[in-house]
């Protein structure tokens, strides 16, 4: 077990300095890279490291960075760090970054020297006003060091941190969308391609990635792509941050070692302490909303019966008939007390309200699927409304020019096809949920059956 | 839009220079990268919200044509369009706090304050929202108010809130102890 890497210093007082971060081995990483490395070598590290891009996709990072393109010397790369952390369930970024900033900054350093960028963009939610502040300070400390700025190092190289920020739109999550708001407009996901490596912000070539994604270059640098790889199983390399909340005993952000088993991470007193005291598992969303929800036992095992493991790929299996995804590693648990039909309508509305809008399916599916949901919940619902949602998503699916509309889809698909019974009941007896409060304790007794 | 900001509209030296400030830090030409954070500027400084002459200013200063701020203004949930009180409240109400029990929370500030969700106090002083996920799941239910969060929120501790701040010394940008 490789024991935290990103978070190993989050409890020392004072780790938000430079000077203490320093003191505890902060920019090693930009000494070796700066000193002994040239940027494709520095790139080779994280392509043998197979870190994964941490924001929710999973694409393999150093592949990204290798598609960046470098022909044409004179128009300017950028590399651009989102940190608009917006899909609920999901508060890792905000984590590292309220606590231990640096590590970001050190980790941009080397990733700015790695992909030529000169002027680096962290694109922030405008909602974390406070972290805005933290991040500008740990930039200025570290420029005043002599880490960014004019000739890093003395090795020539030039590199500028911005804070950019956001202004409430989940969309901006999404890479082309962010570089449509870093250039002032709103947030219109563009069409791909031509990919942001090609025609990224201003039209030049870009790389987007993920606060933690970035961090992670730190711990692949100081001890080497290869040893990184050795932490995890398979193709789930390395150390993941989760957060986790819900009805747990201890929410909060975690770093664990890819390959974790998943009944360790939930039960044990280390991580989220078990379900709350006195309740049963029903259901979780392990990877952010927009991953398919399942139900607490295929969560555990999978239907062959093999125990699951916090990798990409374990908590694929089985795919959309019986898995879900690691997603972001926004992990949702919910309890008996759980209302699947309110917590999906409370869901359907925020990807409504989030819809830029460019994309009729998603623009007036979302809409559809909160309304019918919002009716289902509020007792005016009918039993054909059930099979409706499920038309309606499969026509959002894959008819968008973003991945908001799977998002949005996805979520509906998984719950109806898991805990169909509480739609029906919804339909059934409306009386009997109508009412603001009445959701949760008035069926579940009839429908113990599904809770664990 | 009926309301508008009285006064002159003109930015303080200070946000001028941070105008300056923000608008170095995109490549010559590309001062419209500048909007958002220039509009949270003007948002601060004109009364929490912004109005059809305050975005009009705003595009002067980024030599855009004024569409665009609004085009801008109105796409982003942060922007205020209409005059909001001195404390602005906004809960989270997607799925992780609605788990944590945000609804009874609203429903109780909203009878304590004795107005709905989007309205305003008569005296100015509070606006009450609800916003979608503000990443503060783990410490559900939570609401922004100012420049900071408000966590594990209780209905002693909306008491608190309401006490506190709607004395005329609050400070949007103080994180008090709640």
């Amino acid at each position: 077990m490789a024991g935290k890497l990103l978070l190993e210093h989050i409890n020392v007082p004072g780790i938000r300095t430079f000077d203490v971060y320093r003191a505890k081995g902060g920019y090693r990483a930009v000494d070796k890279a700066f000193k002994t490395m040239a940027p494709d070598e520095i790139m080779e590290e994280v392509k043998k490291s197979g870190l994964r891009g941490r924001g929710g996709a999973g694409f393999p990072t150093g592949m990204k960075w290798s598609f960046l393109d470098r022909s044409k010397p004179e128009k300017p790369r950028y590399l651009v760090c989102n940190a608009d952390e917006s899909e609920p369930g999901t508060f890792k970024d905000r984590y590292l970054m309220e606590f231990i900033p640096h590590v970001l900054i050190e980790g941009l350093i080397v990733s700015s020297f790695a992909l030529g960028s000169n002027n680096t963009y962290i694109y922030i939610r405008g909602e974390y006003k406070w972290i805005i502040d933290i991040l500008e300070t740990a930039i200025g400390e570290a420029k005043a060091k002599g880490y960014l700025g004019k000739n890093i190092l003395g090795t020539g190289f030039d590199c500028e941190i911005h804070v950019q920020t956001g202004a409430g739109a989940y969309i901006c999550g999404e890479e082309t969308a962010l570089l449509e708001s870093l250039e002032g407009k709103r947030g219109n996901p563009r069409i791909k391609p031509p990919f942001p490596a090609f025609f990224g912000l201003y039209g030049c070539p870009t790389v987007v990635n993920n606060v933690e994604t970035l961090a992670a270059v730190v711990p692949i640098i100081n001890m080497g792509g290869d040893e990184y790889a050795k932490i995890g199983v398979g193709k789930s390399t390395g150390t993941k941050l989760i957060s986790a909340c819900g009805h747990i005993n201890k929410p909060g952000v975690y770093e664990i070692d890819l390959g974790l088993p998943v009944d360790e991470f939930l039960n044990s007193d280390e991580y989220c302490g078990g379900i709350r005291t006195g309740h049963r598992f029903k259901a979780i969303i392990p990877g952010g909303s927009s991953v398919p929800i399942i139900p607490g036992d295929l969560f555990l095992k999978t239907l062959e019966g093999n125990g699951r493991l916090m990798t990409y790929e374990s908590l694929s299996e089985g795919g959309f008939v019986s898995g879900t995804m690691m997603g972001s590693g926004g992990f949702i648990v919910m309890d008996e007390t759980t209302c699947i039909v309110r917590n999906l309508w409370s869901l359907a509305r925020f990807y409504h309200h989030e819809s830029c809008g460019q994309c009729s399916p998603c623009r007036e599916g979302t809409g559809w699927l909160e309304k019918i949901l919002h009716r289902l919940e509020h007792g005016h619902g009918h039993m054909h409304d059930i099979d409706l949602l499920v038309e309606i998503a499969k026509k959002i699916e894959g008819n968008t020019i973003c991945p908001l509309g799977d998002a949005a889809a996805w979520p509906v698909a998984s719950a109806i096809r898991h805990f169909r019974e509480e739609f029906e009941y919804h339909a059934k007896y409306p009386n009997k949920v109508a009412g603001r409060f009445a959701h949760v304790s008035d069926y579940k007794k009839e429908l113990n059956a599904i809770a664990l | 839009m009926a309301e508008t900001t009285t006064g002159e509209i003109k930015f303080s030296d200070a946000s001028l220079k941070k105008v300056a400030e923000i608008i170095a830090r995109y490549p010559e030409g590309k001062q419209k990268s500048a909007l958002l954070p220039i509009l949270h500027l003007a948002q601060r400084e004109f009364d929490g919200w912004l109005s059809a002459p305050v975005m009009d200013y705003v595009a002067s200063l980024l030599n855009i044509k004024p569409i665009e701020a609004y085009e801008v203004a109105t796409f982003y949930s942060m922007y205020n369009l209409k005059p909001v009180g001195k404390c602005l409240i906004e809960f989270c109400q997607t799925g992780p706090c609605l788990l944590r029990g945000v609804e009874e929370l609203i429903d109780y500030t909203e009878q304590k304050l004795g107005i709905s969700l989007n309205d305003n106090t008569a005296d100015g002083k509070f606006t009450i929202k609800a916003v979608e996920c503000l990443g503060s799941c783990g410490s559900a239910p939570m609401a922004q108010i100012g420049k900071f969060y408000y966590e594990n929120l209780t209905k002693e501790k909306i008491d608190k809130i309401i006490d506190l701040f709607g004395k005329p010394d609050f400070n949007p940008d103080i994180k008090y102890d709640i």
